[in-house]
């Protein structure tokens, strides 16, 4: 497998990084390179340089500010999995992507950034009410969760940006990932997150996101608004999981799983999801 | 006689160097003025090539050459054969880079050679081939109706051979006055080898002494280079080296002769440079030969008591778009052949269509025939356990051949050599504690859960023999193997075999048969193999031979080493040869009775050189060489178990128990055996429950990628438990028997009965393989709305 000619480029410092991408015309920025890498090897992008971001140290690393935790974007999945006071939606979907090497060098940011529509990370920050957060030349900016992953392979990050952390609020609710995995990627044929908080017997928050079955990863509002406000037992969930079914759009289909068996399983891991958060919740 | 070392599970002598990046394989070869070569291959199924536009990528910088099929063809470049032609068989040429037309996606249309890799890539690009797009046709099955797509013209209505054994009318009879006849149409679905290496190839032209040498990722050099000689490239056999050093598995798709034998060779001779070829994965996906791909139906006649009387199979086998090397042999003379699978089954017909299509070509993968022919039999065997509601052991059991009817004429041409098989099913029943695992079913069913149990017996041939047969049936060469061992004169030994390891252990295993056969220390024993300039004419490794051929060919060369070394002690020692004794366990050599009038090794080792004292008659040196042809299969047998678990709401399979009792013969390392029947179990239940190779309508290989196509994983599995029986081979004086394929082959069909068992509450009968959570939802879908 061998990419087109391409430069190469590193970035000590942000700066640097905006400087590099001022200077040069269509440059793809390098993180932990398990998604761009295969892509140059397949010939399916061609830039005529990478700037290696890899090795800038203010992008790498969890921290936390009172209820919210910030994941810097080449923060690895494994430093994810690994991560004690992160919710467990994260780390178990961290700890699901490929296989060990992958997570050692897959990062946060580049995953999120390349937005696969099977990716589990975008489906797990969606239902955790999670915020991105770039730099520009001009600025820095954040968007939620739910305007950032626009479509396909696209997101609310400006060519001319950076994403440079994530902020995860960590508020004790209880979350949970369930995934249906494709035998042979191992991306997600389904993957469902969901955060419910319970006070009194009763849901009063619940949000809910779906991965893998649409173009990219969606919230399911009928469910959220179905689960709100009842208890959390076997039959209110599997009654709130059943409603799933019309806040899906463009269902996909592929060899692994037709849009009729991804659209059986989104309820049944709905229900996983929600049932183990709502465990979680207490 | 006491063996040091046969038997032990010696540490692999070349695991070291394998886990220390230290093995040399051909992508790691440079030589000083190496080319790179980049194939174009067509993006189409089936195709006309119209032009092809070569003069931007000439014109690159780096580049050296850009050559097409047509000038390949005028230098006298022949098609690659086909070395097992059945009667009546149909073929057409296959040339190395395509000419005309285009018949499989990944079929090679041009090829550049540059300076450097990345340079033949980029000029790939730059290459304009105009396709007028034909329809394809993908099934085995669909391409022998009436108007299907025509993949040669050479080959009316796509079927190359179709090959019968049995007669109809013997088995409509049985069929006509049984009490039960079982039913099924299957499909065993195309699979795709994924050795862990990728192909490669270097070769060198050497024009001062009209030498080529091919490096080359193969299973058998030797009958590469034959192929070279006589078919493709038209060199003299003697002016063609072929080497193949550390080989990174194979799986049978590293048996067969590649169009890149051919263009990288030919580039070379005419650039006089070196050039080198290395496979990518997705290359791979699109060139190695597939697996598989039958189209069956199938029909077991019995009793009501559960007695079988017949068989009655149909088969289409895709042989995709050429005839790779051995393909028409698969489904023929390695498929039907094993249809009385460890059983008494009087009347067996069976029939296999070998049929073209636009699909990479189909040849032998890991079981070769022998994984389709367990598959379809013990399928049956469960339905009619089933359909008569008796245990599935019990009816197995009923139909053993016994342990004392061997040898064993089967009515599909087998003499089965040895096996137990009754007390194979004692052993596995007790490893696998079936007794307990149907507790645990019916308690499990009781809870609704959908828990079964699968059980195979299954029948290997290995070894493929003999000459005589193989030859008469269409084959283009024997089966027999070389032996060479040389003893230098400081006692230590040189051994080489024909046969060739990628994987096997050849290095450990025949270095422990030679040391005990002589009694020296392994450690002075070096196995050199894969270089046709360094060992004797040989037919490689494939078909679970290396073992019982090419290990017996070692013994037999010792026999002789052995008997030389006696009469040279006796002649020194002046007494007659029949009162000396060879002590196999010190490799000292005494008078009967007296061990303290002896010679050593090492003397004996050093007369043969000096050569100033040695019995009239007896050359100097010693060295001896065998070929020996063998006189049938072996027939390894098995018996598995497995306990399966189906998520009712997902279809998802959990394998929860898997117990294992094969029957291999003697042993002679029992770690690298336990490697291989575990690796083998690990690669059948990637069968019944992953990997597909998926074609779409069109031709377009779907699932060409590891991000598509499903391998198996070490979380997929439980602890495997596998054991052994040993009865030993008559057949060969080691009484081993093959161990390469029986994993494999026994695995798929035991998880898939366990699936179909899991689900036979649900009064699901059958699914075709693989078992994936889709698949089985389906058809629990189907069954609840009463379809």
């Amino acid at each position: 497998m061998y990419p087109p000619k391409f430069d190469y480029y590193r970035a000590n410092s942000i700066d640097e990084a905006f400087a590099l991408m001022g200077q040069l015309g269509d440059a793809k920025l390098l993180a932990g390179g398990h998604s761009l890498i295969p892509a140059l090897k397949l010939r399916l992008a061609a830039p005529s340089a990478l700037i290696d971001i890899g090795r800038i140290g203010e992008l790498k690393g969890i921290s936390r500010n009172g209820s919210t935790a910030t994941i810097g974007a080449l923060t690895t999945h494994a430093t994810v999995a690994a991560a004690s006071d992160l919710p467990a939606a994260l780390t178990e979907a961290a700890g699901w992507i490929g296989d060990p090497q992958v997570r050692n060098r897959g990062t946060v940011g580049g995953n999120i950034a390349h937005a696969d529509p099977a990716s589990d990370l975008p489906t797990v920050l969606t239902a955790l009410g999670a915020t991105m957060n770039m730099r520009g030349l001009n600025g820095a900016r954040s968007v939620s969760a739910d305007d950032f992953f626009i479509d396909l392979f696209m997101t609310a990050l400006g060519e001319d940006e950076i994403l440079t952390s994530v902020d995860v609020p960590v508020d004790g609710a209880g979350t949970a990932y369930a995934k249906l995995f494709n035998p042979a990627s191992r991306y997600a044929i389904v993957g469902v997150a969901a955060k419910v908080s319970v006070s009194g017997g009763q849901c009063t928050s619940a949000r809910v996101a779906l991965g893998g079955l649409t173009p990219s990863a969606v919230r399911a509002p009928s469910v959220e608004a179905a689960l709100v406000g009842k208890a959390l037992t076997a039959d209110n969930i599997a009654a709130a999981a059943a409603q799933v079914g019309g806040d899906l759009d463009d269902v996909m289909g592929d060899i692994h799983a037709s849009e009729e068996y991804r659209r059986a399983m989104a309820p049944i891991y709905v229900q996983r999801a929600v049932s183990k958060a709502a465990e979680r919740a207490g | 006689m006491s063996n040091k070392y046969i038997g032990e599970s010696i540490k692999r002598v070349e695991d070291p160097r394998f886990i220390q990046g230290k093995g040399k394989y051909v992508a790691n070869l440079s030589i000083p003025g190496m080319l790179h070569a980049a194939i174009k291959r067509s993006p189409y199924a089936h195709a006309v090539i119209k032009g092809i536009d070569t003069s931007k990528a000439e014109a690159m910088e780096g580049v050296v050459a850009v050559y097409v099929g047509q000038q390949m063809k005028d230098d006298g470049i022949g098609s690659l054969p086909c070395g097992f032609n059945p009667p009546d068989i149909k073929t057409a040429p296959h040339m190395p880079l395509a000419v005309d037309k285009v018949r499989h996606v990944g079929d090679g249309v041009a090829v550049v050679i540059a300076e450097s890799p990345y340079i033949a890539y980029d000029a790939l690009d730059l290459i304009d081939v105009q396709y007028e797009p034909l329809s394809a046709v993908i099934d085995p099955k669909k391409a022998a109706q009436p108007g299907a797509p025509q993949v040669h013209d050479e080959i009316p209505n796509n079927v190359s051979f179709h090959w019968p054994l049995g007669t109809r009318e013997e088995i409509n009879a049985v069929l006509a006055s049984a009490d039960k006849v079982i039913e099924l149409d299957l499909v065993n679905q195309r699979l795709v080898p994924n050795a862990m290496e990728p192909r490669a190839c270097v070769a060198q032209w050497d024009a001062f002494s009209d030498e080529m040498t091919i490096w080359t990722t193969s299973q058998n050099p030797h009958i590469i280079r034959l192929l070279l000689s006589l078919a493709t490239m038209g060199l003299p056999e003697n002016k063609l080296r072929v080497i193949s050093p550390d080989v990174g598995g194979g799986f049978g798709s590293k048996i067969f002769h590649y169009a890149e034998e051919v263009i990288v060779p030919w580039a070379s001779k005419q650039l006089g440079r070196p050039v080198k070829w290395v496979s990518t994965r997705s290359e791979a996906f699109v060139t190695d030969a597939h697996g598989r791909d039958h189209v069956t139906t199938a029909k077991l006649a019995l009793k009501n008591d559960g007695t079988f009387l017949g068989l009655d199979v149909t088969t289409y086998a895709n042989m995709g778009a050429y005839l790779s090397t051995f393909a028409p042999m698969i489904p023929t003379a390695l498929y039907i052949t094993l249809f009385s699978g460890l059983y008494k089954l009087p009347v067996i017909f069976g029939e296999a269509y070998g049929t073209m299509t636009h699909t990479v070509p189909v040849d032998a993968y890991r079981g070769a025939g022998r994984p389709e022919a367990s598959y379809m039999l013990e399928r049956l065997v469960d339905l009619a356990a089933r359909e008569l509601d008796m245990d599935p052991i019990e009816l197995r059991r009923k139909n053993f051949i016994q342990p004392d009817e061997f040898p064993y004429q089967t009515p599909v041409a087998m003499i089965y050599d040895s096996g137990d098989y009754p007390k194979l099913f004692d052993s596995l029943e007790a490893l696998g504690d079936y007794a307990g695992l149907k507790a645990k079913r019916d308690a499990a069913r009781a809870e609704g859960r959908l828990v079964g149990i699968g059980i195979s017996g299954c029948i290997e041939a290995s070894g493929p023999a003999p000459s005589q047969v193989a030859v008469g049936l269409g084959a283009g060469v024997g089966l027999w193997e070389s032996g060479v061992i040389r003893v230098h004169p400081t006692g230590k030994v040189s051994v080489m075999t024909g046969s060739h390891t990628h994987g096997q252990g050849h290095e450990t295993a025949f270095a422990q048969i030679v040391a005990d056969e002589l009694g020296i220390p392994m450690e002075d024993v070096e196995i050199i193999h894969g270089d046709t300039g360094r060992t004797p004419f040989g037919l490689g490794t494939y078909g679970s031979r290396s073992a019982s051929v090419g290990g017996t060919a070692l013994a037999v060369s010792a026999g002789k080493v052995r008997d030389k070394m006696l009469k040279i002690a006796a002649h020194q020692l002046e007494v007659d040869v029949e009162d000396m004794v060879f002590d196999r366990t010190t490799g000292t050599m005494h008078v009967k009775g007296s061990p303290e009038q002896s010679k050593s090794f090492v003397d004996i080792s050093v007369a043969a050189l000096m050569a100033n004292n040695l019995p009239e008659g007896v050359e100097p040196g010693l060295e001896e060489t065998t070929f020996y042809d063998p006189s049938n299969f072996t027939f390894p047998n098995s018996a598995h178990i497995a306990l399966i678990e189906i998520d009712r709401d997902t279809g998802q399979v959990s394998l929860l128990e898997y117990a294992a009792v094969d029957d291999v013969g003697k042993v002679i390392n029992p770690m690298i055996v336990e490697g291989q029947l575990v690796g083998g179990i690990a690669q059948g239940v990637g069968q019944a429950l992953w990997e597909n190779c998926v074609y779409d309508e069109q031709g377009q290989l779907l699932s060409g990628s590891f991000m598509d196509y499903a391998m198996p994983r070490a979380d997929g599995f439980p602890m495997l438990k596998v054991s052994r029986n040993e009865t030993p081979s008559p057949t060969n004086p080691l009484g081993v028997k093959g161990a390469g394929e029986m994993g494999t082959i026994a695995a798929t069909i035991t998880v898939a009965n366990g699936v179909m068992d899991a689900l036979a509450p649900l009064g699901i009968r059958h699914i075709d393989i693989p078992h994936t959570p889709q698949r089985i939802w389906q058809a629990i879908q189907a069954q609840s709305n009463g379809h």
